[in-house]
């Protein structure tokens, strides 16, 4: 539990020196049983798509504390929403939330160093689920689910605007927290936490990293 | 891909999906010139510092007359980086943080988080402090509605509303105060448990509030409910039906006056939510009256869990055993404020060498929590707040994205406010109940 490896600095700002005690990325699959309703829902899944498609589509299943996760390869995330939300044993209605995980530096190569993540949610038969799609930082084009979940609009938004994932047939994908003419993507891990000036009233205040010395 | 020009007050860009407009006023003329409607067509620019706009919210209204034809929504005038910032922090440090952002509900920040930090740790709380937990919430429930319902009366121009809604509201704080210390910002539920027992006047002073509240809440209606004046600015106003907010993904008091009993409390019960007795409050209006009545009735919902609460108090540890998690202080109040005990101090510093270390490895160092993710949901006041929580086996997380009810919810804007009056907009706004400290986080 205890390590004395790394800075033990959590202010933030000593230019942080990160505790790297393995990865965040799961590479392993989940073998059956899964447990609980995951067998079942899984077998519907696979039935909707079909055995070929469900190959294509579903990379990796992942269960783990009680919480199912596919990894889902990209061409086919629209198709799987599809089948996931109109589907009647499956009827995922509710897209409850969008967002991005930068795994750059956590065990996770380059091609899958940026994850968008879905928790979906079916309301008819109390089921949640999470997609989870992985994309180079290079290539970081994922389809828009806006056509099937309006609510994805701003969540895509947000995960453009801090990730840069771009999300292919969004209707207008603009920044949405940062202002629009903001460079960079503040949430990616090679975003350094202060570093930015603040112009205020003509003075110029230094990022807080740089006031004064924390190390 | 884009070229931006460098006029202050026309910005635009060129992009492959066309040319992109920054609407920041002063480009009347070369946005609308060719436009054959433009005599009729007015764009209004409401906010971000609009009394009316629910905090930091900035509008653009198309309106042809007083009907308005478009209407968006312009967000991000708070955000604070808060996400970003818990990845520089250690686990117990992030409670800290995330209490900061749906600030009129940071006990449900505070718990959502906590429970995702230890679904991640595998652990759970002891009983003592799942019941102070659900307390706090509903203490807070109630106080959060009440702002939703003054700030609703406030722009409504029902200013009695809002300064009985206020006052009702400063029982509760009270209340918080003397149990967190804080107003509000608490910080008080931990990982593990919470940070102190309830003072031993606590359960007295609740009993108190218990006593008048339901007179207070039956005031609202006496008030509002069958006012004339309130009822026509109300009803009908700001309508988006079941299928609507599933869509546009709208949970919480907007859901359920649609008629969609939908409550996490009941679907998918946390901090033993299935052992207290109430009810889900549903109206079928889908309208802005609707969600009035519905928050009106769950706050009695919430005395009622309170009371409860109440009863099955036993005595018992707030936070749980292992001393590798549970933050090491017993605080005692001193002559400078909170801070730990005299008898802490000198067992850290004259008895217990292992209590040392642990007392230092956790306070500048922290626990390390096991790889992998998860996705906690609860029902705050305003729906589904959701915490995505990625740890990388470190001392910090990975990541923490926050699924905000009111990030979420206000999306529904323009379809409640498209084809309406521009006052209703308001009357709209008002009845999703943004907060925007929590919409931009």
């Amino acid at each position: 539990m205890f390590g004395a490896s790394g800075s033990g600095d959590t202010s933030g700002f000593g230019g942080l020196v990160r505790v790297a005690p393995g990865s965040a990325v799961t590479s392993h699959s989940s073998e059956r049983p899964y447990g609980g309703y995951f067998d079942d829902l899984m077998d519907a899944i696979e039935f909707a798509l079909g055995p070929k498609r469900f190959a294509a589509t579903v990379q990796r299943v992942v269960v783990d504390r009680g919480e199912l996760t596919l990894y889902v390869a990209r061409e086919r995330l629209v198709k799987l929403c599809q089948t996931l939300r109109d589907h009647k044993a499956l009827r995922f209605e509710l897209l409850s939330s969008v967002s991005g995980v930068d795994y750059l530096g956590s065990g996770g190569t380059q091609e899958d160093r940026l994850h968008a993540v879905y928790h979906v949610t079916s309301m008819t038969f109390r089921r949640r689920i999470r997609l989870e799609v992985a994309v180079p930082d290079d290539d970081a084009t994922i389809p828009s689910v806006t056509g099937l979940y309006p609510t994805a609009d701003w969540q895509e938004r947000e995960t453009w605007d801090m990730f840069g994932i771009d999300f292919a047939g969004h209707p207008g994908l603009t920044r949405i927290l940062m202002p629009d003419d903001w460079d960079g993507f503040p949430q990616r891990k090679d975003y350094p936490l202060g570093g930015v000036p603040v112009d205020y009233k003509g003075a110029t205040i230094p990022p807080p990293d740089e006031r004064r010395s924390y190390r | 891909m884009s070229t931006t020009t460098s006029d202050p007050y026309a910005g635009s860009r060129d992009t492959t999906e066309g040319r992109v407009y920054t609407v920041t006023g002063g480009d009347w003329d070369s946005t609308f010139s060719g436009d054959p409607m433009s005599e009729e067509r007015l764009v209004v620019n409401m906010g971000p510092q609009h009394p009316s706009t629910h905090g930091v919210l900035r509008l653009v209204l198309d309106l042809e007359g007083e009907t308005v034809t478009k209407a968006r929504v312009v967000i991000g005038y708070l955000h604070t980086g808060i996400e970003k910032n818990t990845e520089y922090r250690n686990w117990t440090q992030g409670t800290t943080f995330v209490t900061r952002m749906d600030y009129l509900a940071p006990l449900f920040n505070e718990t959502a988080y906590c429970l995702a930090v230890e679904k991640l740790l595998g652990i759970e709380v002891p009983p003592r402090a799942q019941v102070i937990r659900v307390l706090l919430m509903e203490l807070n429930r109630i106080s959060s509605h009440l702002v939703g319902l003054s700030t609703t009366g406030l722009e409504m121009g029902a200013l009695t509303a809002m300064t009985n809604g206020l006052r009702d509201r400063e029982i509760v704080m009270d209340l918080l105060e003397e149990i967190t210390g804080l107003r509000m910002n608490h910080a008080f539920v931990r990982p593990g448990g919470v940070a102190q027992d309830l003072p031993d006047s606590a359960e007295g002073s609740i009993r108190d509030f218990l006593k008048i509240f339901p007179d207070r809440l039956e005031g609202f209606h006496r008030l509002l409910t069958g006012q004339p004046v309130w009822q026509k600015r109300l009803q009908g106003i700001g309508y988006l039906d079941v299928t609507g907010c599933v869509s546009l993904g709208v949970t919480g008091p907007v859901l359920r006056a649609a008629g969609l009993p939908w409550d996490l409390r009941k679907i998918e019960p946390y901090c033993g939510y299935e052992t207290y007795d109430f009810d889900v409050c549903v109206q079928t209006t889908a309208d802005a009256f609707g969600r009035y009545l519905v928050r009106v009735a769950e706050m009695s919902e919430s005395l009622k869990i309170i009371e409860q609460c109440l009863d099955r108090l036993e005595p018992g540890p707030v936070m749980v055993g292992d001393k590798k998690i549970a933050w090491p202080a017993q605080l005692s109040l001193g002559p400078d404020g909170m801070g730990n005990s005299l008898e802490h101090v000198s067992k850290i510093m004259g008895q217990s060498m292992e209590a040392l270390i642990h007392h230092f490895k956790l306070v500048t160092e922290g626990f390390r929590v096991p790889p992998g993710q998860v996705y906690v949901p609860i029902e705050s006041p305003r729906g589904e707040l959701g915490y995505h929580v990625v740890s990388d086996g470190g001392t910090r997380p990975w990541r923490v994205h926050v699924r905000d009810p009111s990030f979420v919810n206000l999306q529904a804007t323009a379809a409640m406010s498209e084809g309406g009056l521009i006052a209703d907009v308001i009357a709209s706004i008002a009845s999703i109940d943004p907060v925007m400290g929590g919409v931009d986080r």
